[in-house]
């Protein structure tokens, strides 16, 4: 079944480690939506969110393959789990004299802050999950949007650990000591 | 109660060879470092080409322990480590310079990355100033090899060479194994750093998966015991995992019929009782309809290839499927298994083989054996009318007894090989089976005859593929390495032209190659040259070359036409074979 999928991956923190995710998603002809790279809570790694629209064995894929990354510690799919998703969005709207109020007034409804003003325009900031931020923008756009900027998915499960059956699991990673 | 273990906290003193604690580390170059931890590995012999980038290394190198081949081409270093490798198990060795000779070597990395082998690429770098600037020999080869090796390395200090090189033979030869790539800056080879090699490596995300789940082989032995017509795909995984002599005692207590991938072949000698051959796309006839017909396939060891399985929708269409594999993302990747196993092959085996049950399977191998094609192999027996091509594979096999290395080039002389030498060792049947790389003959058996110098070493190539790589003739030469090179001749570059022959109207477009007088070239190159023009010239010939201490150059002049058969059309299920006329089609057939 054709699904979108969010994928968490926590990879360890060295030079390149991007590259060689997006190289091997490249290469593999795997379809992203989108994809997001920060800090995590661990020092030394970084939390990636994926989002893959696929096929559920083709997600599969994408978790073994990933794993097969030096750098990639852990693989979950946040799909099937409550989670929360969030985009950020940056948006420069005309706002002349006639028309500034009804702005304001449609970005409190979507909880959008105020970053900046001109006499001709708006910068404004929502946050939301895709959705939410989709239709700001369908708001937003009667009025003219002179830039924008939107920024990829992050996602958290709602639990307080990310459950064991939204891991992407390792079969068997019975540890193994180098010799 | 139970008693407390003692523990004993290890303490970290580092002993020299002498017995003497160093309480000071020896100050080195990263040059002299990476020679060090060559040899710490246990590596003997390195494959390569100097260059600027690695002038300091070349430098260090006379200084050590290490045998240097000097190839004639850096694509022919890194497959010489990729024959090193498979010959004798341990990991191959390959350095380059920087820039050509690194992107030089990029071919016979990816070669070892299809087919899972072993070995470990030391690249130079331009020094770290010039890095990004488009300095003169500068490549980014751990950009460019990334898709190709395990993994690769920058190395940014001489502090880190040491711990870089353990981490990376750890990697080349643990879980799958494949090729891994450090690349080394000019002036970080010239730093001074003391020099300590490292007794542990390992990371926390690398995990290599290697004893498997008992539940799944409980669930694989009952499917095993219940199955009225199973079948074994044995894959490369059995040799890697060094399991043949496991996987013997599991086939003989079973009883299952073995059908082999074009790397599998040997995993089972080709010798015994249950091994019927190779299976796919060049399979043999009783093979190809075994798996149409089985109900039970126990793939170990391979990735299901598309060589292999032919069309997938019409891959063993009755069979459940039972996979072992040791990299968890084969399974399901191409053929999706009803009990996967991972794990390392000889492990599973092990673990396997008291849950089976002893089965015999008489008639279901009467019925495979029924399949077999009886006029070919009436044909074979027959000696003086062989066709050239089984005459020059069976006489070579004949002659060595099965107990030779033979490696292959790539094309219509590799599959003839692969139908009828006859592995009896799985190890000592080198040929490259995932990638394909035409040239891969001569420089695969210089790098097996390096490492099993006692064994006699044969390589079979085509005309065209030799082409490719006869410059390496010459480090054959320096070397005074005993190989014998069986070119089958037919004037073409004869895969395609029968693919084009089958497939495009006998539009032979840019298949017909010219080539040197081969006996000329093998006494310019200073070896022994030999002709072959008429089937009782073989075996004398043959014999001549294995009395001849170096390398000797047989040209066999075969038909110009003849094709590889059976054969499944590209896109074909295996059950769609194509056969010539060395067939007769049954009653059953018709």
């Amino acid at each position: 079944m054709q699904n979108s999928h969010t994928l968490v991956v926590l990879v360890e923190d060295q030079p390149g480690v991007l590259n060689r995710i997006v190289s091997l998603l490249r290469r593999r002809s795997f379809n992203i939506d989108s994809i997001t790279v920060g800090h995590s809570e661990q020092p030394g790694l970084s939390r990636i969110t994926l989002v893959v629209n696929g096929e559920d064995a083709e997600v599969e894929q994408v978790g073994k393959q990933l794993y097969k990354l030096l750098e990639v510690v852990k693989v979950t799919d946040l799909s099937g789990e409550g989670a929360v998703y969030r985009e950020m969005v940056l948006v420069k709207v005309a706002a002349k004299a006639q028309t500034r109020a009804e702005v304001l007034t449609i970005a409190g409804i979507y909880d959008a802050k105020v970053l900046d003003a001109t006499p001709s325009t708006l910068m404004l900031e929502a946050t939301g999950d895709a959705e939410t931020i989709t239709s700001f923008l369908n708001m937003m756009k009667p009025f003219g949007v002179r830039e924008m900027v939107r920024t990829g998915r992050i996602a958290m499960a709602r639990s307080g650990q990310s459950k064991s059956n939204g891991r992407i699991d390792r079969i068997n990673s019975d540890s193994y000591a180098a010799d | 109660m139970v008693a407390e273990p003692t523990i004993i906290e290890r303490t970290d003193e580092a002993t020299s060879p002498n017995g003497r604690v160093d309480a000071e580390p020896e100050i080195l170059t990263g040059a002299e470092i990476t020679c060090r931890c060559l040899e710490a590995e246990g590596v003997t012999t390195v494959f390569g080409y100097p260059g600027g980038a690695v002038i300091p290394l070349y430098d260090a190198l006379p200084r050590s322990n290490l045998h240097h081949v000097l190839s004639r081409f850096e694509q022919w270093s890194a497959l010489e480590a990729d024959g090193y490798a498979r010959a004798t198990g341990k990991v191959g060795v390959c350095i380059a310079t920087s820039g050509p000779g690194a992107t030089n070597l990029v071919t016979g990395l990816a070669n070892a990355h299809l087919d899972s082998v072993p070995v470990v690429a030391i690249t130079g770098q331009v020094a770290q100033p010039f890095i990004g600037k488009d300095a003169f020999q500068e490549v980014d080869i751990t950009g460019i090899s990334l898709p190709v090796t395990k993994h690769n390395y920058l190395v940014q200090r001489p502090e880190d060479i040491a711990h870089t090189i353990k981490e990376a033979f750890y990697l080349a030869r643990s879980g799958r194994p494949g090729p891994v790539l450090v690349d080394i800056p000019k002036n970080v080879f010239l730093a001074k750093a003391p020099f300590d090699y490292p007794k542990k490596t390992g990371r926390r995300s690398y995990q290599p998966s290697l004893i498997p789940n008992m539940r799944q082989v409980r669930l694989a032995a009952q499917m095993i015991d219940e199955a009225k017509k199973p079948l074994i795909m044995a894959g490369h995984g059995i040799i890697l995992a060094e399991g043949q002599e496991v996987f013997r005692r599991f086939v003989e207590r079973t009883g299952i019929p073995v059908i082999f991938t074009l790397l599998g072949l040997g995993a089972l000698p080709e010798s015994h009782p249950l091994a019927e051959g190779l299976m796919g796309m060049h399979g043999h006839r009783h093979v190809n309809a075994a798996l149409e017909e089985c109900d039970l396939l126990v793939n170990i060891g391979a990735r299901f290839d598309d060589r292999a399985t032919g069309r997938l929708s019409g891959f063993a269409p009755n069979a459940k499927v039972i996979h072992v594999d040791i990299d968890p993302a084969e399974i399901g990747k191409n053929v999706p298994a009803d009990v996967p196993v991972v794990g390392d092959a000889r492990e599973a085996l092990k673990l396997l083989i008291p849950e089976v049950a002893h089965r015999d399977h008489a008639d279901w191998r009467a019925w495979i054996d029924g399949q077999r094609n009886r006029m070919l192999e009436a044909a074979l027996e027959n000696r003086p009318t062989w066709p050239e091509p089984y005459a020059i594979i069976k006489s070579i096999r004949e002659a060595a007894g099965g107990e030779a290395i033979i490696t292959t080039d790539v094309g219509q002389h590799q599959m003839w090989a692969a139908q009828h030498i006859g592995v009896e060792h799985g190890e000592r049947w080198i040929t490259s089976g995932g990638l394909g790389t035409m040239g891969y003959g001569l420089p695969s058996a210089v790098g097996a005859k390096i490492g099993r110098p006692e064994l006699e070493v044969w390589t079979v190539v085509g005309d065209g593929g030799f082409q490719m790589s006869l410059n390496e003739l010459a480090t054959a030469v320096q070397e005074r390495l005993d190989i014998n090179i069986a070119i089958i001749n037919n004037g073409y570059l004869g895969m395609v032209r029968q693919w084009q022959d089958l497939f495009q109207d006998k539009n032979y477009s840019e298949v017909q190659i010219s080539g040197p007088s081969f006996v000329k070239l093998a006494g310019a190159y200073g070896c022994t040259g030999i002709r072959i023009e008429r089937n009782e010239e073989i075996m004398p010939a043959i014999q001549r070359a294995r009395s001849i201490d170096g390398p000797v150059v047989l040209e066999f002049i075969i038909e110009p036409e003849a094709n590889v058969y059976p054969m499944v059309p590209p896109g074909g299920s295996n059950s769609e074979m194509v056969h010539g006329n060395l067939w007769q089609p049954t009653e059953e057939d018709v």
